[in-house]
Parts: structure tokens; C-alpha cells; sequence
């Protein structure tokens, strides 16, 4: 465990709503916990699942999604979508051993700065509570059990150029799964 | 022709004489881990055949468990198991001067990528006997695409579908129905008509055999090469089209969806971007 570990959270906000209420909370001089990452994207509806589990993934511990309140939304239905994808993935997430309070959809409207800053507080004290998620850590350690295998294969070969030895077993330290390239890199 | 390597003939073989060998399955031994590293060893191209080796298959659905749950379960709790004795396979046995061995259970599943250096894919369950018989034309006739390519069209399988016509533009799903305890028409859309088709999603070429069969598209192809992650990008898909916009009538129509992991990930849980179930009881 590190020491002084402080939560890491990624945070969409959607441009319209939730980044300028993020604005207005800047202007304003409102003081709130500095652990959100924020991603600037044009519509919660564009947040695509994986974008959350890529997140998990590169070593996030909580996600946050920021829109527009229902009827509210700049393109009309892209806060519905949001929603719906949110109701599922935090169940998906949850069976996928993620607890429910690391991932996050709020509506905030641009005048809601104030509530940004109640948002931002509370999740991070959550996250806070609940530790590290540290998944680049956790695969590292998953895969040490392949690394033994083929540090004895490499050690038995003893001087013979094998492509074996020419190349490491695949590091799975940041996963783009479906991505060959990006996975056989050395 | 049929011929019987033993592994004493492989490593006999020089370096890369292999001209592409396919090796099919998920990998979760520690056998399994060293023939890979064998085969890697002796071949110009390795190509992983079928969704066990693409993305870990079925088998990877066991990432959502330890690994001492799975032998306790197979072990000590299936309902036709006595083991009274609690006896458990051990990786060594001495007999006397004899020791016998048997490979590591791994605590994860993993695809073939996930342990050497994949050239090509093949994806499918089964994969179609058409695709292997192109795949082997591109080698022999050395007209492959560039390295890690799956051998499979790049569209999407509703591209493709017979019913490709009665799917709506604008999908509105109000309930997702279990095929075994519905009425399927054999020729609209069946996301159309409710069931869980994971067509949008899934990479075309295996000829929308399930489809034909009037049975729901379950993945088995993979991604298109545009998705890093087969499960989340189907999930999107599909719940973005819940024709509903309050969260507990959202609720109410996802519980359709008992079980996401197993839906959405069928063939493919090595492969999602969290690769398995965090928090899991590690064991040697």
C-alpha cells in the first residue's frame, strides 16, 4: 500500500452542464477535494462503458459522470443514454467485485456549483474509505504466476537463440484487449 | 494424411520451421502455458483458433471465482461427487523413487495473446470451416494482413443478417424476453421483437448461423477491430435502447438482463478491460 495514498477519480463532465458548473465553482473560489481528473466531453451520452472500465483499468479508483438534469439535455436524449448504460454497468461493475460508490453518474446543471462541490466531497471521502482500486498493481500481481514458467524456459535454454528469449512474455500491465499490436509489445 | 506429434518431436524441430500452427483453447495450466511457449518457439505464425484462444471462451467465465471455489464445488459440493476423504489432485506425488506430476491450476484464465506473441486470429465457436479455409489460403498464397489481424470481415453481424430489414432505425426495446420462454418469428429483427441479439456488436463471417437457426446472436465472434471491449461496447449498445427514461422503470426493464457478465462477456471475460473479478481469494 502506498503511503499517503490519495483517491484518483476520472471525471466526464459533459461540456454544457456539469464542466461549467466545474467553471462556476472555480470563479466562485469554492474550495473542494483536488482529486478529480476532468474530462471535458460534449454530452454524458457520449460516454461510451468502456471509457469507465478503461479508466478502472489504467489505475482510476472512481469514476464520475456529470450531466445535464432529464429535459435538460443540449442534444435532447443523450442524458437518457447515459442513465440507462449507468444503471447497468453499475451492476455489472458491482459482479465484477467494483463497489457500487466508485462509480458515479450525477446530473449537475451549470448553475450548480455549489452542488459539484458537495458531489466531489462526498465521493472522494467514499472512495477514500474504500481504498485503493490500483488495478495495474492487481493484474501485475495476477501474472506473476506466468512469469515463473517462462523464467525457467528462458534459463534452461541456455545461450541458444530461441524467439523465445528474444521476447518477453506479453505485459499486461495496461490492457487494450482486442488490440494485438498494443498487446505483444515487449 | 494424420500424424502424432509427441512433445519430444516439436522440441526436436528447429527454431520457426513451423510454418503457422493454430492452437486453440484458453489457457489456464501450467501444461497448457508451456506448450504455447513450445509452439511460439517452433513457428513462424501462431494463430489463436476460436474465441477460447482469441479471448479466453467459455472457460474464462471461471474469472468470476476463485480458484478454491471452483475445486471446492467440483471437488466436495457437486451434487454427484462423495469425497468423504476430502481428496484434492496435488501437483506431485512420490511413490516410492517415482514422483508423477500433474500441470498448475492457474488462478486466472487467459487467452493465448495473454501468454505469447499472437499472429493471427480466428474467431468463432466453433469458428466457420470457410474462414479456416481462407486463413490457410492467405498463408499458403502469403497474402496475409498486417500482424494481428482477425481472419474474419471487419463489419458488424446485423450487416449481414437475414433480417436486416425489420430492424428499426430507431430501436425502442420495453423488455427483454428469455428466447426459451417466448414465441421467436423467424423473420423480423430479433432485438426488434425483445430477445437479447448481440448482432450490433459482433463480427460478421460466420454466416448468422443462429440467426437462421432463429436463435439470438450470443457474441461468439468477437469485437470488430474499433472495440477494446466486446462486453461494455454491447452493453452500450443494447441499453442505450431501453425505451424508457426514469431510473426505476430503466431498472425494471434491465432486470430482463439477469446476468451481464455471463451475457455480455460469453466468450470473451480474459479479454474485458478488468479481466476478471476483483477482490478474489488468490491460492497456490
Amino acid at each position: 500500500m502506498v503511503e499517503n495514498w490519495e483517491p484518483r477519480i476520472i471525471a466526464f463532465f459533459c461540456n454544457w452542464c456539469t464542466y461549467t458548473a466545474a467553471d462556476l465553482a472555480g470563479v466562485s473560489r469554492l474550495k473542494y477535494e483536488p482529486n478529480t481528473r476532468v474530462i471535458r466531453v460534449m454530452c454524458s451520452g457520449r460516454i461510451d462503458p468502456q471509457f469507465v472500465l478503461a479508466a478502472f483499468a489504467h489505475g482510476a479508483d472512481g469514476v464520475l459522470i456529470g450531466g445535464c438534469h432529464p429535459n435538460d439535455c443540449h442534444y435532447l436524449e443523450g442524458n437518457y443514454k447515459a442513465l440507462r448504460r449507468a444503471r447497468l454497468m453499475r451492476r455489472l461493475l458491482s459482479d465484477m467485485g467494483i463497489e457500487e460508490e466508485r462509480f458515479r453518474l450525477e446530473w449537475i446543471s451549470a448553475a450548480e456549483g455549489e452542488k459539484l462541490r458537495e458531489v466531489v466531497n462526498d465521493m472522494v471521502s467514499k472512495v477514500r474509505a474504500l481504498g485503493p482500486l490500483n488495478l495495474p498493481s492487481r493484474f501485475k500481481e495476477w501474472d506473476r504466476e506466468v512469469e515463473v514458467l517462462q523464467k525457467e524456459i528462458e534459463a534452461n535454454s541456455g545461450g541458444v537463440d530461441t524467439c523465445l528469449t528474444n521476447q518477453k512474455l506479453v505485459s499486461i500491465g495496461v490492457p487494450l484487449a482486442g488490440v494485438a499490436k498494443s498487446q505483444s509489445s515487449t | 494424411m494424420a500424424v502424432d506429434f509427441k512433445k519430444k518431436d516439436v522440441q526436436a524441430m528447429a527454431d520457426r520451421s513451423i510454418a503457422a500452427t493454430l492452437i486453440n483453447g484458453a489457457i489456464r495450466t501450467s501444461e497448457q502455458e508451456e506448450m504455447a511457449l513450445l509452439l511460439r518457439q517452433k513457428s513462424k505464425l501462431i494463430i489463436a483458433y476460436g474465441s477460447c484462444a482469441q479471448s479466453g471462451g467459455v472457460p474464462a467465465l471461471a474469472n468470476q471465482f476463485a480458484r478454491e471455489e471452483l475445486l471446492h464445488y467440483v471437488y466436495d459440493e457437486a451434487p454427484s461427487v462423495h469425497n468423504s476423504a476430502g481428496l484434492r489432485p496435488q501437483p506431485e506425488l512420490k511413490d516410492g523413487d517415482k514422483t508423477v506430476l500433474l500441470p498448475e491450476f492457474r488462478n486466472v484464465v487467459r487467452s493465448l495473446d495473454q501468454v505469447i506473441d499472437v499472429d493471427y486470429y480466428i474467431p468463432g465457436c466453433a469458428p466457420n470451416p470457410k474462414l479456416l479455409k481462407e486463413a490457410l489460403d492467405a498463408i499458403l498464397t502469403g497474402k496475409l494482413p498486417p500482424k494481428g489481424a482477425v481472419l474474419a470481415p471487419d463489419k458488424a453481424l446485423c450487416d449481414n443478417c437475414p433480417r436486416i430489414d425489420s430492424k428499426p432505425q430507431d430501436l425502442k426495446i420495453g423488455e427483454f424476453k428469455r428466447p426459451h420462454l417466448s414465441t421467436i418469428d423467424p423473420e423480423i429483427c430479433l432485438l426488434a421483437q425483445g430477445f437479447l441479439c448481440l448482432g450490433p456488436a459482433t463480427r460478421s463471417g460466420c454466416g448468422e448461423r443462429c440467426i437462421r437457426g432463429n436463435m439470438p446472436c450470443t457474441g461468439c465472434f468477437g469485437p470488430t477491430s474499433r472495440v477494446h471491449d466486446h462486453g461494455a461496447k454491447i452493453l452500450s449498445a443494447l441499453t442505450s435502447s431501453v425505451a424508457a427514461t426514469e431510473k426505476n422503470e430503466i431498472d425494471r426493464i434491465l432486470e430482463g438482463i439477469p446476468d451481464p457478465v455471463g451475457t455480455f462477456y460469453r466468450y470473451g471475460l480474459a479479454k474485458c478491460l478488468l479481466r476478471r473479478k476483483i477482490g478474489l481469494t488468490d491460492s497456490k
